[in-house]
């Protein structure tokens, strides 16, 4: 069967009030993004849906592999056209249903009659493709609440639109819609799904990170640009901030106590973090943060940690437990990234034994024998910028 | 010598084997390594995966890089059987396939799986209507070949991926050694789970070939070792022949010539077809890149020599089988005519022939036919 038009329908947003065009707006230019160097791919968007074409049809198996990954998207499905002529309806619905399957399935025939001049009512319609479709599959059987195949059939003046098949959409909101927001991307398991699950509601990403060369190598920076270019692929691009931070780490190493040492490098991270994010435009800090996992995550570390800034800071993992954060990032492909075996700035000076429940008080009364401030400042001017997805000058050309 | 047996093994290009030496030279790094340099052959390593998955238009999906065509095909169908077993343990596959596959059904059944074989017509096709037929709800693997490596009989790939989909959840293997850059293949659709591809038909270099799977399925390894591949083939990858590999498939996806090779197949179809007691097989269902004459009464060895000694190589039906005496398994399942059964010769086509070869055939084959009429008539072989 060919078809080279989807529909799609729109999530969340078809309960939006007087903004959703601003949301639909920002899912047409997440889409284009998304969906570009396919130049046969035109979209056209309604008030409550959307149509997307694409003649060329190697064009439209690229689309349907990239689609489910768009936020804003409830579901998509193919349209098949046909002529608004009861026999044209009747072929051309066995056809659809045929793209299913219909082993012990139950359906449902929907009408949409647009065209009133049509010479059936809506009713007549629906029992009448019904009986025909049950005459050509008869293991199929009929049910009103909830069947697993829903033929709807959309007769107009000119033509007869007819979908079966339902793929699920990413779900959320488009990215960018509920503005932007600064990632503090580790390399480890969390952040990244932190920073995957805040797009889903529409937040546009920037990333943060703390490198300590020579202790930390390149590999490791790699594998945060992975990360962060995996993550670009839920929406827009993605900004990656690269911090120095062996000179303070070094700093605190030797002036701050082994118990408090590790507060105080967050509490630095999260000072330096605030600054990039004032400076870039963002509204909140996102954090892989969840509860209790390791020291700096009990509420006396991060109430002490949080003391730096009035910014908010949204831990969307606060609640989960590690096997279903692990999920998500299989599920969005950056575990086997994560998992990749190279140091990271927390690592590498990790006290023995760090405080669980450090107290504020101390912790600043250590910090206060050192001015941390131009180290802050030099650190956030020597930061180096890197947009993601890379257009990389290849080495490799002439070899491919 | 003009040669036209390039379905046994085409002429490597010299882009190819400049990849394959500059790879050595300046990427010899192990790509598990963590060092940069490994790092380096990781990324390039990745880099020739991704260009294959974009020119198959497989955008989600792996590569998995064996030693050619006949380990991806004992990979699929061994691999997708025991990996999916709790599926059922019916298999099917057909009579005519490269006995890559038909040997590892054969090892499957020993271990207890059960094997049905579709048949073909007298054009090699199998039949939609048998296919729907034997499909099982506990099939398992279905493995169908596209282009015929002997006669050159195309399958309804699509036509087969349809029903497979609606009448079962078996996994759908295509071998596409022969077809891979001279026919499109989709794999997105209806179209195959996986599918075979190997090197060396395509001007790239023995020992490299792929299995390319859709991500959602991947066959159990069937050999043991360090996780390379993603545990899916293990030992040291050949980043060089992957990278050769690579450059083989954008040279044969750029530089598809289907519309020349058919012309010329046309053409010695209708000079061949003057002489009496001689066959096109799959005449109206063969690639356009294979071509298998069928010679009444003689053996298909005399008609090589003769070719030979006249500066044209072509071969038998098959050169895996053909220094072997028996009537390939191919040539028994479309039931050809006894007279010809031992006189079937191979003429295949590739890129770099040309039509002034083409036309120097012509005239040998005319040739040959005179001499055999002559020679019948003193009945000599």
């Amino acid at each position: 069967m060919m078809w080279n038009e989807l529909l799609i329908r729109y999530g969340e947003l078809s309960l939006k009030g007087r903004n959703r065009n601003v949301f639909i707006r920002r899912l047409k230019k997440n889409m284009k993004s998304a969906l570009h160097g396919l130049d046969s791919v035109i979209i056209k968007d309604e008030r409550d849906r959307m149509f997307l074409t694409a003649d060329n049809p190697k064009d439209m198996a690229e689309v349907m592999e990239r689609l489910p990954k768009i936020f804003g998207i409830h579901s998509f499905s193919p349209v098949v056209k046909c002529e608004p002529t009861l026999e044209a309806i009747y072929e051309t619905a066995l056809e659809a249903v045929g793209l299913e399957e219909t082993e012990g399935k139950s359906f449902k025939v929907e009408i949409r009659r647009t065209d009133k001049s049509f010479p059936y009512v809506t009713n007549e319609l629906q029992q009448k493709i019904g009986a025909h479709v049950l005459k050509n599959y008869p293991e199929l059987h009929v049910k009103m609440k909830k069947p697993d195949i829903l033929l709807h059939v959309d007769i107009r003046r000119h033509v007869a639109l007819l979908t079966s098949k339902v793929y699920p959409g990413a779900g959320g909101m488009p990215v960018g819609s509920s503005g932007k927001s600064l990632l503090m991307l580790s390399g480890g398991i969390d952040s990244p799904v932190a920073g995957y699950m805040m797009m889903k509601r529409g937040v546009e990403i920037h990333a943060i990170h703390f490198e300590s060369p020579p202790f930390t190598s390149e590999l490791a920076k790699q594998k945060v640009m992975d990360l962060a270019e995996k993550l670009s692929a839920f929406g827009t691009s993605v900004r990656l901030h690269v911090i120095p931070f062996t000179e303070i780490q070094q700093v605190i190493a030797n002036k701050i106590p082994d118990g408090e040492s590790m507060t105080t490098t967050r509490r630095l991270m999260m000072q330096i973090a605030d600054r990039v994010r004032e400076e870039i435009g963002a509204l909140g800090i996102v954090s892989g943060e969840s509860l209790g996992q390791v020291a700096s995550q009990t509420l006396q570390s991060l109430t002490a940690i949080n003391e730096v800034t009035s910014t908010p800071v949204l831990r969307p993992l606060i609640a989960l437990d590690k096997i279903e954060i692990i999920e998500i990032a299989k599920q969005i492909d950056t575990y086997e990234i994560s998992i990749r075996p190279y140091e990271d700035c927390c690592t590498i000076f990790t006290p023995a034994r760090p405080k669980t429940k450090p107290k504020l008080k101390r912790v600043k009364h250590f910090e206060s024998f050192t001015d941390f401030e131009p180290m802050i400042e030099e650190a956030i001017q020597e930061r180096r910028i890197y947009k993601l997805p890379r257009i990389e000058e290849d080495m490799f050309t002439d070899l491919l | 010598m003009i040669y036209l047996d390039n379905s046994a093994t085409t002429a490597p290009k010299e882009e190819v084997l400049n990849s394959f030496v500059e790879v050595n030279k300046r990427f010899f790094a192990n790509p598990a390594s963590l060092h940069v340099a490994g790092r380096e052959a990781e990324t390039l390593l990745e880099k020739s995966r991704e260009q294959i998955l974009n020119l198959t238009q497989v955008s989600v999906g792996t590569v998995i890089y064996t030693s050619g065509g006949t380990e991806a095909n004992n990979l699929a169908v061994i691999g997708f059987a025991r990996k999916y077993q709790n599926r059922g343990n019916h298999i099917l596959t057909t009579k005519i396939e490269h006995p890559s596959v038909l040997e590892a059904v054969k090892q499957l059944e020993r271990e207890g799986f059960i094997v049905e074989y579709l048949s073909v017509n007298k054009d090699g096709v199998i039949s939609i209507d048998e296919l729907k037929e034997k499909l099982r709800e506990d099939t398992v693997v279905v493995s169908i070949m596209h282009v015929n490596n002997e006669i050159g009989a195309i399958q309804p790939i699509e036509d087969c991926g349809k029903v497979i989909r609606k009448k079962s959840r078996a996994i759908f293997h295509v071998d596409a050694v022969q077809s891979f850059g001279k026919l499109p293949l989709i794999l997105s659709g209806n179209g195959p789970d996986a599918i075979t591809i190997s090197g060396h038909k395509i001007h790239g270099l023995k020992g490299s070939g792929a299995l390319i799977t859709k991500k959602l399925v991947n066959p159990s390894s069937i050999n043991y070792g360090g996780g390379q591949e993603q545990g899916l083939r293990n030992g040291t990858v050949s980043v060089p022949n992957a990278v050769a590999l690579a450059r083989a498939v954008r040279l044969a996806t750029e530089n598809r010539k289907t519309v020349i090779f058919e012309r010329w197949r046309q053409r010695l179809i209708e000079h061949i077809e003057q002489s009496s007691d001689v066959l096109v097989l799959a005449k109206e269902t063969a690639a356009p890149h294979i071509l298998s004459i069928a010679f009444a009464h003689i053996k298909g060895e005399v008609a090589i020599n003769y070719f030979q000694k006249n500066g044209i190589l072509v071969s038998t039906s098959s050169a895996c089988s053909s220094k072997s005496e028996e009537v390939s398994h191919v040539i028994e399942a479309i039931q050809l005519e006894d007279k010809y059964k031992h006189g079937v010769i191979r003429v295949s086509f590739a890129e770099n022939n040309t039509n002034d070869e083409v036309v120097r055939f012509e005239k040998v084959f005319t040739n040959f036919v005179n001499l055999l009429k002559r020679g019948r008539s003193h009945d000599v072989e």
